[in-house]
């Protein structure tokens, strides 16, 4: 009788809806977190001190505030996700918010999208990819892509 | 200065998934999503040593974050957690145990290659 891999455990619809919806929230909200400090700290200026003082000024101003909003926002989504699924799943499928964030740049913000970055962006969603048809938990722990079980 | 930046937000970032992964792990798959049982969860959550630490290490690299914001574009700030997504694969195969197939290497390793790209 030829080998057979051994069966991944069932992921259920489930399981599968809610890591769509809380990897699309994690992703979301890191990208518009990390926009709107970027945003903020161009008003803000110059930061390379230790002083509190001047820290504290940055944290008031609007943009910067509406980015930790965020960024505590994308805390929440990313532990709970993270009770279910694998870092090692997590974090590379997640990092499609890079290719999101270049292209934000280049829509709202008219920022060039050189050779090199458009083959950056073609190797995150390419790794992107071959990640997110892994399962998302331990339990699932093989592979689902017959291509990548070896 | 940048790349002292760099190397303290790869670290802390680093340590701070690894830590919040081994705290979620251990909690178990959140199932009750209404508004108490939330609350609930936030309580015993913030107990966590784990979670604490986590956040800790978070708040350092937030901090050190917007300082090289201050200096740098974003697109320099990039290439600081290229790096830390080899290093958390490493760290999630032998300290979290997680079954690291060839196929997740692989996209990790992609899209380490291809974040490192877009800073250029």
């Amino acid at each position: 009788m030829p080998w057979r891999p051994p069966r991944p455990a069932p992921v259920t619809s489930r399981l599968r809806l809610k890591t769509r919806l809380f990897t699309a929230l994690v992703i979301l909200t890191s990208v518009c977190g990390n926009f709107s400090l970027g945003w903020g700290m161009r008003q803000v200026g110059r930061l390379l001190t230790i002083s509190p003082l001047a820290y504290m000024r940055a944290v008031v101003n609007p943009w910067v505030a509406l980015g930790i909003s965020l960024l505590i926002l994308w805390l929440f989504s990313h532990m709970t996700l993270l009770s279910w699924a694998d870092l090692s799943y997590v974090l590379p499928v997640t990092s499609i918010g890079y290719v999101l964030s270049a292209l934000a740049g280049k829509l709202f913000l008219h920022e060039e999208i050189s050779r090199w970055r458009w083959a950056g962006i073609l190797l995150i969603a390419a790794g992107v990819a071959l990640v997110a048809r892994t399962a998302p938990h331990r339990a699932g722990g093989v592979s689902m892509s017959r291509g990548a079980a070896s | 200065m940048r790349w002292l930046l760099v190397a303290v937000i790869a670290a802390a970032t680093t340590v701070s998934d690894v830590l919040q992964a081994a705290a979620m792990k251990r909690h178990g798959e959140i199932r009750d999503f209404r508004p108490g049982a939330l609350g609930r969860l936030l309580a015993i959550l913030a107990r966590n040593k784990l979670v604490v630490a986590s956040v800790a290490a978070m708040t350092v690299s937030f901090f050190a974050f917007i300082a090289l914001l201050s200096v740098a574009d974003l697109s320099f700030a990039v290439p600081a957690t290229a790096a830390s997504y080899v290093l958390e694969t490493v760290l999630a195969k032998y300290l979290l145990k997680e079954p690291v197939t060839l196929g997740r290497w692989a996209g990790a390793s992609l899209v380490a290659c291809g974040v490192a790209l877009l800073s250029r």
